[in-house]
């Protein structure tokens, strides 16, 4: 069985080979044969999967070992994987949605004349990500960490020829490139701490080395974790990823890649259990990044990036969870299974609805789709359902949970965490009504089509005239069974795994569980979370359910604009990191060619001055020569005189 | 006859060649002086030689002769090319190795 799991990543990993070495001739069949392998590695999970629920929990874990990949004295790297409970968790959500996404992405990217180059890039992040969770160390977690950022940058640029979609690609790499050296130093000081990079002797030393370095590799995790997942105050990286094909948003930057922040602090946690400091600062930056995200979601009007902001915000939920212990992690990893979900099936929804609308993305000129889209409606109804968390659908059993973890943390930080969750639930059910009224009710606010010489048509090889009305038209059945399929997890998963705390039971011999216990009691918490979401709800249909939505977006208030540009992320990232980085290059520059070239520059000229004057001496006269060698004669002659003299 | 008086010869044609090698341009010329400046070492020699009564001396003195027509075969050569090429014997005109 142990054997399987190299396959895993083996199947995508070839297809990425295959499609995109292949060259043309595949173009024809390319789509089929990575949807394919995705699904082969699904199945060989949920192969793994059922073997794996057929053992005793505290005898799940398989591990495989490959070959030992830089075997040095004192420095042992082995490409080694593995499978536990938490692993087998992520390969099915990686593998499930991801095969599904595929399926989706047939459709989607049909008129695409490179979608053959999509789907490889689509198995090569699959296998990244697979190598990223089954890695049985820190230093191969770091070669699929580097992967999925690869393949994360290859399909935010997939249309390259815009050169807003080029950008977005390099600031996502950029960005995560920040993160990822702080994962890099926190391997370099595990090395240097427990003279390896295992997860078994790594986590397993832990209670034998001093807080202060469990404190720094935490926080280089978390700095890692906050490149990857878009957590404050690395975040700016995934509104602008939006620039990619919706597919890519939906599995890589919602459902996934970057879940994989998560991934690390719970993979971490026994470093995190052991330094309370770098566990609290999880919590705030979780909780900071919760509001933040939400806010942004508030504002912006591009249906893809109101949903990255949401993303941001739920992630921001599942970091929280992970900052509080042992009564958190489950939740994170449960949160982030339904909200992977729900979060891809808004995304495909929402991809669905650019599909219909000539690659429209902004949603005041949407409207009025429920009747001519109904599957889409359906779905993204659901995922929104599910999303605000309303009872019984997947979102309120892992949303509510946190909120009563957060609370329970204890003492004033769990006031202020578990408050700050709760606001956050509220502005999620605010934000997300938004989305569903400006989208699908209302009057029809459509707009002809643009002139693509001004503004170029988002995808390439859809035909679109100037000036024609969108027909807005359900979408073909690769892309809406997808939708169901992720629409039917949105509504049971939650409830699946909240069944006699199911999921928890399972997690527990990895990341460790406690009962949380709030201080006003979990009934109240809930309570109080449903309250939030009926005031989100009606905040938004007063705003934008009763009266007619402007085409044009008003000025707003102060705090709406500063959400529309993202909460000046880009303008103090300009001031503080580029405009610092400007003024510390320029001094460099100064201090390299006042001071270095000056010494360098002064020892050139003084030899070059001097060799000239020396070269005088050279004339060509064989005469002068003469003269120099009697003077030296006559020298030598003198001072030999002059010695026996003495 | 005081030996000494040969070295004060030797001296005086020494500094004659000296001179004409220093002043004169005519490669020949030079040449001449080269080998008058030889051949009062060669009598210095052998003048030391008579005054201190061993052989040392003249033995170098025949060497000096044996180095000093191989060095007329080759430099006889080479300024006979060099007039051949140029049609003027002058060192000075042969100055093209400066920087």
């Amino acid at each position: 069985m142990e054997n399987l799991i190299a396959l895993l990543v083996a199947a995508p990993l070839l297809g990425a080979a295959v499609l995109l070495c292949g060259g043309r001739r595949l173009d024809k069949t390319g789509h089929w044969l990575g949807t394919l392998l995705a699904a082969v590695s699904f199945g060989i999970g949920a192969v793994l999967f059922v073997d794996m629920l057929g053992r005793p929990a505290d005898d799940r874990t398989m591990d495989q070992f490959l070959y030992s990949w830089i075997p040095v004295e004192g420095f042992q790297a082995d490409v080694a994987f593995q499978l536990d409970q938490l692993s087998m968790t992520f390969v099915l959500l990686i593998t499930g949605v991801g095969t599904l996404i595929h399926v989706y992405s047939i459709g989607y990217m049909e008129h695409d004349e490179r979608r053959r180059r999509f789907f490889g890039y689509l198995n090569l992040f699959l296998a990244a990500m697979l190598l990223l969770v089954l890695a049985d160390n820190y230093l191969l977690l770091y070669v699929g960490w580097e992967g999925v950022g690869l393949a994360s940058y290859l399909l935010i640029g997939f249309w390259q020829h815009k050169p807003s979609a080029a950008t977005a690609a390099k600031k996502a790499f950029l960005v995560n490139r920040v993160g990822d050296m702080g994962l890099s130093i926190a391997i370099m000081l595990m090395f240097t701490t427990f003279g390896t990079f295992a997860f078994g002797p790594v986590l397993g030393s832990v209670g034998r080395t001093s807080e202060g370095t469990l404190t720094a590799i935490g926080l280089m995790l978390l700095l890692a974790a906050c490149g990857k997942s878009a957590q404050v105050p690395l975040q700016s990286w995934l509104g602008d990823a939006m620039e990619g094909p919706t597919p890519v948003s939906a599995l890589i930057h919602a459902a996934t890649m970057v879940t994989a922040g998560v991934y690390l602090i719970v993979r971490s946690g026994a470093i995190f259990n052991a330094s309370p400091d770098a566990q609290l600062v999880v919590a705030i930056v979780g909780a900071v990044t919760l509001l933040f995200g939400a806010i942004v979601g508030c504002a912006k009007d591009d249906i893809k990036k109101a949903l990255a902001g949401s993303t941001m915000s739920q992630i921001g939920y599942m970091v929280l969870a992970a900052g509080l212990g042992p009564i958190g992690y489950a939740f994170a990893i449960m949160h982030l299974v339904t909200h992977g979900f729900f979060k891809a099936g808004l995304f495909l929804g929402a991809g669905s609805v650019m599909h219909g609308m000539n690659d429209e993305v902004d949603m005041r000129k949407y409207g009025g789709l429920r009747k001519y889209m109904p599957v889409t409606f359906v779905t993204f109804g659901l995922g929104y359902l599910a999303i605000i968390g309303f009872p019984g659908l997947s979102g309120f059993w892992s949303k509510d949970k946190i909120i009563e973890a957060a609370f329970a943390k204890g003492g004033t930080e769990g006031w202020i965490l578990g408050g700050v969750a709760l606001l956050g639930a509220a502005i999620t059910a605010y934000y997300m009504t938004r989305v569903m009224l400006l989208t699908f009710f209302g009057e029809k606010r459509w707009q002809p089509a643009p002139d693509p010489d001004t503004a170029p048509s988002v995808e390439p090889g859809i035909e679109v005239h100037p000036g024609d009305m969108p027909h807005p038209h359900e979408s073909p059945r690769s892309m809406t069974i997808p939708m169901i399929v992720l629409a039917f997890g949105s509504v049971f998963a939650g409830g699946l795994f909240s069944l006699n705390e199911s999921f928890v039971t399972w997690l527990e011999p990895v990341t460790s569980f406690e009962h949380g216990h709030p201080p006003i009691g979990a009934a109240a918490v809930t309570g109080a979370t449903m309250v939030a979401l009926v005031l989100g709800v009606a905040l938004a249909y007063a705003q934008y359910g009763r009266r007619p939505v402007p085409v044009v977006a008003p000025r707003g208030s102060l705090l709406t604009r500063a959400a529309r540009r993202d909460l000046f992320q880009d303008d103090f990232n300009h001031v503080v990191l580029v405009r610092g980085g400007e003024h510390l290059t320029r001094s460099l520059v100064y201090v390299d060619h006042s001071l270095v070239d000056g010494a360098v520059g002064g020892t050139a000229a003084a030899v070059g001055g001097l060799s000239g004057r020396l070269r005088k001496l050279q004339n060509g006269y064989a005469r002068s020569y003469a003269v120099s060698m009697f003077g030296g004669a006559a020298v030598l002659v003198a001072a030999t005189l002059l010695m026996r003299g003495v | 006859m005081n030996p000494v008086n040969y070295l004060y010869l030797a001296a005086l044609l020494f500094t004659i060649g000296a001179a004409g090698v220093l002043i004169r341009r005519n490669a020949i010329v030079l040449f001449m002086c080269i080998e008058l400046m030889l051949n009062a070492c060669n009598l210095a020699f052998v003048t030391f030689s008579r005054m201190h009564g061993n052989l040392d001396g003249q033995i170098i003195a025949f060497f000096t002769m044996v180095v000093a027509a191989a060095e007329v075969v080759v430099g006889l050569a080479i300024i006979v090319s060099l007039f051949r090429t140029r049609h003027s014997a002058s060192v000075d005109d042969a100055s093209l190795m400066k920087l």
